[in-house]
């Protein structure tokens, strides 16, 4: 295939490939072929990737060719994607970003990969932070990603290599998860699209979990339409996750393009101040009002309790982690370090296996179950989630879709934050009360700001993802930003 | 403890019991539950702790679980929790353990234990739900992990469904320990709850045990464990009461510790334990949902609980005409009530029930087996108590032929016959008490001339010469039709 037919092809959205494949006008093969062709070219800049699978790309691809002949497929499987290394995928390596899964090969696919199709056209498995902790993926043990945007600067976290993989156009679109922000605030800094759907909408069986109360897989894509279509391919009900939840999954594409015009919007006062770089402020405010001006119902609404949202979210989501990342012991699987004794080789396996960033939330969190500390800290948190979830519920009752900054700030430097954990962790201030109270949320880009991508946050109440996409839509339509490949 | 002492020092015992439930698969995932299977066989992503594998709550473990808190008089929660309890050992993929902590699914009931003396009450604190630990396998000579060469990990039972019933500390004796023990095991058997082998590993039981001192004070409770059977759990409170009893004698003070027993020593040996101060961590496991049990599958659940020894003791009183004692005996255990049911069908009641709770019982308790292991069928019983009531064998002639029966599980009537043991009948009989006569003239006229007294004597040299092999009554009504006659 030409060169220019190869740019082609990879100008287009998702939607657009796979209506192309579909229509014969180009196979899956050549699809994966153009995505592995990209993924040589731009992965020594960016780092998206910890595997990289060309060939098992190309050899589903030759099966998704296969299967179009004999009868047809879904729409979405012919289109080349990266997925994010927390998720399980058989036989091919999922690090987490950890030197402790160094050599791990899952026995069996996450069921979200398996609802989008056998013949998954995997690309590579995508960098992030460390079992998903941190906002910058220079918490993976496999070096940071770099947003291709600007290579000096981070892609955010901890989905970072998912966004950096769609903005080079390493892939048509990402997997991601979402624990707080961590599809959102990459999406923004990278100028893609990042959808965290409600919480038990995707199964999170084998998602290798950070903190089970607020994982969610989202899709990491070049627009709405791609991240509804995205979302089709991966919602529903899984009875081996107990938390999904057993809700008819809706047609997320029928309702896109309704417009806004009545849509009760929000702009959430309580994440628009302070921390909020001005740039990102105006771009926030100008999408606003091209959502007024679209028709939409804009007013100001208030959650009084979502700046305790980030100290409650480093309470319970370390807590959940000191347990789930128990299991990394060294005795079935990923690295053990030869000691004697088992307490020894434990120690020794988890001091070796384990980065900076996952130790200390592994203490965090251990301290905060601890005997006598545990009303403190993890019950009160508890009752701080509940106070959230009851400001959103009172916000929902009066308006349908709430706005704000996905993240304060556009891209930051490699390096500028990563010894300072606050800064970090004020990074995600405006993703967490969403994780902490399960609701969909999705950002969208909004415009630039010195030079660089900004996106804006759009929530709704539970399982309302078909109004938050058409809103999305309309946000992308007034916005001042258009997708185009980086670097 | 000697009774003198009691009046000083009383033992104060609370009991722990894990329970296997007899469910087809395990608590949290697809696997099949089996016993002595080739190790590993039956493991999935699940039960092997791998990364990103979820629990799932097998319902009817939960159904089980509710069962046996109904049984144990307990009310159900109408919400129950999940929790992690986290530590790390190698038979524990997860890095903790899903069990239940602060809402569990049963609480608050009690066990009406009969003893010789009558009937104890023990409080049930709880009963909750959770997943057993696989099984460590240390390579080496001792068996133990210490100076093990290797170890490996057998998880096909990782995941078994387990209930686990705490007592309230009511139980004043070692004797009304197991007495509990043995009172408990027969109802969860009775119900379906769990097979409760011991020797599978279906039931595991712990005691705390402090002393309560003469001036009323509570002493420092132990923990004893490794009691794997409830001989050993009577003989090892035993020996920890007499061990914590002369440290107090001797004005020392009881400390918090383990205790294990040692039953081929007969010891009790206090554990120094590094992990004295354990920290669990518990917190709801956000992997599982509440429980919602509703009050109306509460009460359908109810509504299907087998009849409960409790029950069938009261139904064995009224139906069977037995005395509260052997009604309570045979109700004790399961299998031993559906033996006497059998006979009791068959043969008058009360002498199957003398049969069963005396002689038969006397057999088992000295070979230390149950009626499941024992060669005698109820139909063997209900022979022999046919063959006693037409005089063909006399009761005590019976006694050795069970045991004969016993022994090599043949026919009653085929063991008399081989064994010689059958009463003298009719002419047979009637020569021996001639010969007795003739051999005792002395004694034989007084009888004659009517001094009854001395035909005692007369029925003893009949039963010496039939070797026991005749009928007391019987002869005495021989002898005097003989001797008045003449
Ligand atoms: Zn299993």
């Amino acid at each position: 295939m030409a060169e220019d037919s190869r740019s082609e092809l990879l100008s287009l959205s998702a939607y657009e490939l796979a209506k192309k494949i579909e229509a014969r006008e180009v196979s899956a093969t050549e699809a994966a072929r153009t995505a592995n062709a990209r993924v040589e070219e731009v992965e020594g800049d960016v780092n998206s990737f910890v595997t990289t699978t060309p060939q098992l790309a190309l050899e589903r691809a030759e099966r998704v060719d296969a299967r179009m002949k004999n009868g047809g497929i879904k729409l979405w499987e012919s289109v080349p994607i990266a997925v994010k290394d927390v998720l399980s995928t058989k036989g091919v390596r999922t690090t987490c970003g950890s030197n402790i899964l160094y050599n791990f090969e899952p026995l069996y696919d996450a069921s979200a990969l398996l609802n989008y199709g056998e013949d998954m056209i995997v690309v590579g498995k995508a960098n992030c932070d460390e079992f998903a902790m941190g906002s910058s993926t220079e918490n993976s043990a496999y070096g940071p990603s770099r947003n291709p945007w600007d290579l000096d600067r981070v892609p955010g976290g901890s989905s970072g290599g998912s966004a950096s993989a769609v903005a080079a156009g390493e892939g048509w679109w990402a997997l991601g998860t979402d624990t707080g922000g961590s599809v959102r605030q990459p999406a923004a800094l990278c100028g893609i699209v990042g959808l965290k759907p409600t919480y038990g909408r995707v199964s999170r069986y084998g998602l290798i979990a950070f903190a089970s109360s607020l994982d969610q897989i989202g899709p990491m894509t070049r627009d709405v339409r791609d991240s509804a279509l995205l979302l089709q391919a991966i919602a529903g009900h899984d009875p081996r996750d107990s938390t999904s939840a057993n809700v008819a999954v809706p047609d997320y594409l029928a309702e896109l393009e309704g417009g806004v015009s009545g849509l009760r919007v929000g702009v959430v006062k309580e994440l628009m101040g302070e921390g909020v770089q001005p740039g990102t402020r105006e771009t926030v405010e100008s999408v606003v009002r091209g959502l007024e001006g679209a028709g939409a119902e804009v007013g100001e609404v208030s959650l009084p309790h979502s700046r305790y949202g980030l100290p409650a979210y480093y309470i319970i989501a370390p807590a959940e982690v000191s347990s789930n990342l128990a299991r990394f012991d060294g005795v079935r699987y990923g690295l053990r370090v030869p000691a004697a004794g088992v307490h020894e080789m434990y120690r020794k396996t988890r001091e070796e296996g384990f980065g900076d960033e996952a130790k200390r939330r592994i203490m965090l969190g251990t301290y905060a179950l601890s005997s006598g500390y545990y009303d403190a800290y993890y019950a009160q948190a508890q009752k701080v989630r509940t106070k959230i979830i009851e400001d959103f519920r009172d916000a929902f009752s009066r308006y349908d879709v709430l706005v704000s900054p996905t993240s304060p700030t556009v891209a930051f430097e490699i390096g500028s934050k990563i010894n300072d954990p606050l800064a970090m962790y004020l990074s995600d201030i405006c993703a967490v009360p969403v994780n902490l109270a399960g609701i969909p949320s999705i950002s969208v880009p909004g415009g630039l700001s010195e030079g660089l991508p900004v996106g804006v946050q759009l929530m709704s109440d539970h399982f309302t993802e078909p109004t938050l996409l058409r809103a999305a839509r309309a946000t992308e339509q007034v916005s001042d930003f258009k997708f185009t490949l980086k670097p | 403890m000697q009774t003198q002492e009691k009046r000083t020092y009383q033992a104060v015992i609370g009991l722990e019991f894990h329970v296997h439930l007899a469910t087809r698969t395990k608590m949290f995932c697809g696997c099949r539950v089996a016993y002595g299977d080739e190790p590993n066989t039956h493991t999935c992503p699940v039960c092997l702790g791998h990364p990103g594998a979820l629990p799932f709550t097998n319902e009817k473990a939960v159904e089980l679980g509710v069962m046996a808190g109904l049984a144990l008089n307990c009310e159900v929660a109408s919400r129950a929790v999940f929790a992690r309890k986290n530590y790390f050992y190698p038979d524990l993929p997860k890095g903790y353990q899903i069990s239940q902590f602060d809402a569990p699914i049963c609480t608050g009931g009690y066990l009406d234990v009969p003893v010789p003396e009558g009937t104890v009450r023990v409080g049930i604190t709880r009963v909750h739900l959770e997943e057993d630990a696989a099984k460590n396998v240390h390579v080496g000579e001792s068996g133990r992990m210490h100076g093990s060469v290797g170890s490996l990990v057998d998880f096909n039972r990782g995941g078994t469904p387990l209930i686990e019933i705490v007592t309230e500390p009511d139980i004043p004796s070692p004797e009304a320990a197991r007495a509990t023990a043995n009172h408990l095991k027969a109802i969860l058997q009775a119900i379906g709850v769990s097979e409760a082998d011991m020797e599978k590993g279906q039931l595991r039981c712990d005691a705390n045990v402090s002393i309560r001192k003469p001036d009323g004070s509570f002493g420092i409770k132990t923990e004893l464990k490794n009691m794997n059977s409830f001989r050993y759990v009577e003989r090892g409170l035993t020996r920890e009461l007499e061990r914590q009893q002369g440290i107090l004698e001797e004005g020392g003070r009881v400390t918090q510790a383990t205790v294990h027993y040692d039953p081929v020593a007969d010891e009790v040996h206090e554990l120094r334990s590094k992990e004295e101060a354990h920290d669990y961590r518990y917190f709801p496991e956000p992997d599982l949902l509440p429980l919602e049990l509703t009050a109306a599958w509460v009460q359908e659940i109810k509504s299907r609980l087998p009849e409960l020894p409790e029950e069938r003791k009261a139904r064995f009183i009224k139906q069977y005409g037995l005395s509260e004692y052997d009604a309570g005996v045979l109700t004790a255990d399961a299998e031993l009530a559906g033996f006497y049911e059998k006979v009791a069908a068959e043969a008058d009641p009360k002498q199957a029930a003398n049969w069963t709770t005396g002689e038969l019982q006397a057999l088992l308790n000295e070979a230390g087996i149950g009626i499941p292991e024992s060669k005698v069928e109820p139909g063997h019983l209900t022979e022999l108590i046919r063959l006693v009531e037409k005089g063909t064998v006399s009761r005590s002639a019976a006694k050795d032929v069970l045991g004969f029966v016993f022994e090599t599980g043949d026919a009653p009537s085929a063991v008399v016959e081989r064994e010689g043991l059958a009463s003298m009948g009719g002419d047979e009989l009637s020569g021996t008490v001639d010969e007795v006569i003739v051999a005792n003239p002395a004694e034989a006229g007084r009888v004659r001339d009517g001094d009854k007294k001395v035909i005692g004597f007369l029925v003893g040299q009949v039963m010496k010469a039939t070797r026991g092999g005749a009928d007391g009554g019987r002869v005495r009504q021989l002898l005097m039709e003989k001797l008045d006659g003449q």
